[in-house]
């Protein structure tokens, strides 16, 4: 049961503005059948072309893109074409009270749709839009690269999300925009983009270093086995427990889920292999009882 | 606001009298089944009882019943006990369709190394048999396919598959979790190593789980500890709610002739009306052998969340396959693997009977529902369409 407030449960049931506009200046559609969510806006100014005086919308999706289009229809009404560009998807969200954050996306569309139709009344090029037709750009010659194949969604339209609404993580980003949200296979990408978003790289993989004192290796050894090794096993109920460490060799004993477990051979392999690749290369692994 | 439930598949609600059975286990005779005293003596007899009303409804012998605390815990069981049981064995065989008990767990023994195959489905959600005979080997540890699926109700042939896992020595293991209690289920006559059920579907209370392990199947325990359940699964007996279950067990198999009469007629009538007031609509799995109390159908142009809370306004609780409702994006992975057209993969909804459904419940839905679709669909720019086509 999704949580949303009394203002986005009154939205949805009682839709403001549904409808079309036969004699609209402006008409902004974004999102598709395939996506799971679309809104078509439509615009009228006033006989100065500075105002707006009406707006409606269609929108086919869940409770809360019908609520955030509802919403928006009844924001823009009275402002100019540049005072209705100032309102932020979070501007939408926070006239409903507040979404959940796992709708935001829906919030997103609301001002997509916005600038999409505003873009197209003033001739402009069309903003780099998320939402596509049925899984390619909604518009060629839009700005940047495809990065969520799914839903269609450009690392411009992204890195833009990202910044406005000071997103930290790839959850979030799905959250606001979708992308993420089908098979998973952008999410390093999303990752990617908001470290260069945040002005920060991403983490340089570790390497081992060239020399180490004996102390330093098991020093090394046991913080590996703490760090990056016993916490995987533990997301599998398993366990392990450092028995001995004798020159390259290393001597472990698996315990819970892992002890008797028909794959810990397997298991074995992995922690050498990370050892190798963070302290030393000539580290064996080797199962004792104990 | 009185609720119209229609998401048994999801829970169901507890008998009366198996909650009157299972009553006197908490303040009264709260005793531990393994101790030696009377007063545990008393709850080891009804939890003796209860596998014995387990093992009738299913057609198994007592000893080959084994309580857990959920379905989900049952799947996890079967599989790794499978896995530990063959070391040497590395493929695990599943379908696309499986419930996340089950898929979850296949697919992070990818990680672990395992080759896991998943079963396709066609167009009305039925099983690939001639995928599966293809891809069984000698190397395959377990083949785990569900009995029935939760969101369409399409019934898998299991025994035939399991007679194509055994021919190459693999296990097979069943998640029944939705077919208990709606369709007659007999271990007796059955190839099936393996099988897993919840008691919340069948009208017993949540946290009661069985898995079916039969006599001669090899099987490591996933929970160690005591000798509780003959050491394959430690820890104390949740006594009440396994008499609780006992209880529904009995009580499924008086109802199972009701269950495919009465419930199934009333599914029938609910299916047949809405397809026939609602234009561009079409059952999921229509045309599969399917659990008489589950429909699904997928209504062009509108969105499952917004129809689920339109109809929640109204007391009618059901389900969607719909993306927006499981905090995923994407529709269901059933309505996926089945090929559901994109212009109605968002708009599925699942009603799903029990024997408490009544027909005024069924006739407030063929009542409501159409006009709820048909405001969706003015509302939204593609049904807006569709409808200035039909005139």
């Amino acid at each position: 049961m999704w949580d949303y407030t009394p203002i986005v449960k009154d939205h949805f049931l009682n839709p403001r503005n549904v409808g079309d506009i036969a004699d609209a200046d402006a008409v902004g559609e974004v999102g598709s059948l395939a996506c799971g969510d679309a809104l078509k806006l439509y615009l009228k100014l006033d006989e100065q072309k500075e105002r707006i005086v009406e707006a409606k919308f269609q929108t086919f999706g869940c409770a809360s893109a019908i609520a955030s289009s509802s919403a928006l229809t009844e924001m823009l009404k009275g402002k100019t074409l540049d005072e209705a560009l100032a309102i932020s998807n979070q501007d939408i969200a926070d006239f409903l009270g507040g979404l959940p954050e796992e709708k935001m996306h829906c919030s997103v569309m609301g001002q997509e749709a916005l600038e999409v139709a505003i873009a197209k009344y003033r001739g402009h090029e069309l903003p780099a839009s998320a939402h596509d037709h049925e899984h390619a750009p909604a518009y060629p010659d839009q700005e940047g690269v495809v990065v969520c194949k799914c839903f269609g969604i450009t690392d411009v339209f992204l890195k833009k999300v990202i910044e406005t609404n000071r997103l930290t993580t790839a959850e979030q980003v799905t959250h606001f925009t979708k992308a993420g949200g089908g098979c998973g296979g952008c999410i390093p990408r999303i990752k990617e983009l908001i470290a260069e978003v945040m002005g920060k790289q991403p983490e340089e993989p570790r390497k081992r270093p060239e020399k180490l004192s004996n102390m330093k290796k098991m020093q090394m050894i046991q913080e590996v086995l703490e760090k990056d090794i016993r916490p995987l096993l533990w997301a599998d109920g398993g366990d392990l427990e450092l028995i001995d460490i004798d020159g390259p060799k290393v001597q472990v004993a698996f315990r819970k889920a892992c002890a008797g477990c028909a794959s810990s051979g397997y298991t074995s392999r992995v922690v050498e292999q990370k050892l190798r690749d963070l302290v030393a290369e000539d580290i064996v692994v080797e199962e004792v009882a104990g | 606001m009185k609720e119209i439930y229609l998401d048994n598949n999801a829970t169901t609600k507890v008998d009366e009298a198996v909650f009157e059975e299972m009553r006197p286990y908490f303040c009264e005779m709260y005793g531990n089944p393994s101790s030696m005293h009377f007063f545990g003596g008393q709850v080891q007899r009804k939890v003796d009882e209860a596998r014995g009303r387990v093992a009738a409804l299913l057609g198994a012998s007592p000893d080959e019943i084994v309580f857990t605390a959920c379905g989900t815990e049952s799947d996890n069981a079967a599989i790794r006990s499978a896995l530990e049981v063959f070391p040497d064995r590395r493929h695990v065989i599943t379908s696309r369709v499986e419930h996340p008990a089950v898929l979850t767990q296949c697919r992070n023994l990818i990680q672990k190394g395992y080759r896991v195959s998943e079963i396709g489905v066609d167009g009305e959600g039925r099983l690939d048999m001639e995928e599966l005979k293809a891809i069984v080997d000698e190397d395959t540890a377990i083949v785990s396919l569900m009995w029935a699926n939760n969101e369409t109700g399409v019934i898998f042939p299991v025994e035939e598959a399991a007679a194509i896992a055994k021919a190459k020595g693999a296990l097979f293991h069943s998640d029944a979790v939705q077919a208990v209690g709606k369709i007659p289920i007999n271990m007796a006559n059955s190839r099936i190593d393996m099988l897993s059920l919840s008691g919340h579907k069948l009208h017993a209370p949540k946290g009661i789980g069985v898995l079916y392990l039969r006599r001669g199947t090899p099987f490591r325990p996933f929970m160690v500890g005591g000798h509780q359940e003959k050491s394959r699964r430690a820890g104390t007996e949740n006594a009440a709610a396994i008499i609780a279950l006992g209880k529904a067990c009995e009580l499924a198999g008086l109802n199972m002739e009701l269950e495919n009469t009465q419930v199934m007629a009333l599914r029938d009538r609910l299916q047949n009306e809405l397809m026939a007031r609602i234009p561009n609509a079409r059952i999921n799995g229509g045309g599969a052998e399917r659990l008489p109390n589950t429909t699904s159908i997928a209504y062009e142009y509108v969105e499952g969340e917004a129809i689920l809370l339109l109809l929640s306004e109204l007391g009618v609780c059901a389900s969607s396959g719909s993306a927006c409702t499981s905090g995923s994006l994407e529709p269901s992975h059933v309505l996926r693997a089945m090929g559901v057209p994109f212009t109605c993969a968002h708009g599925s909804i699942r009603f799903s009977l029990s024997r408490y459904t009544t027909a005024e419940e069924i006739d407030t839905v063929i009542r409501e529902l159409p006009p709820i679709i048909e405001r969706l669909r003015r509302m939204s720019p593609f049904g807006r369409e569709f409808l200035k086509g039909q005139g």
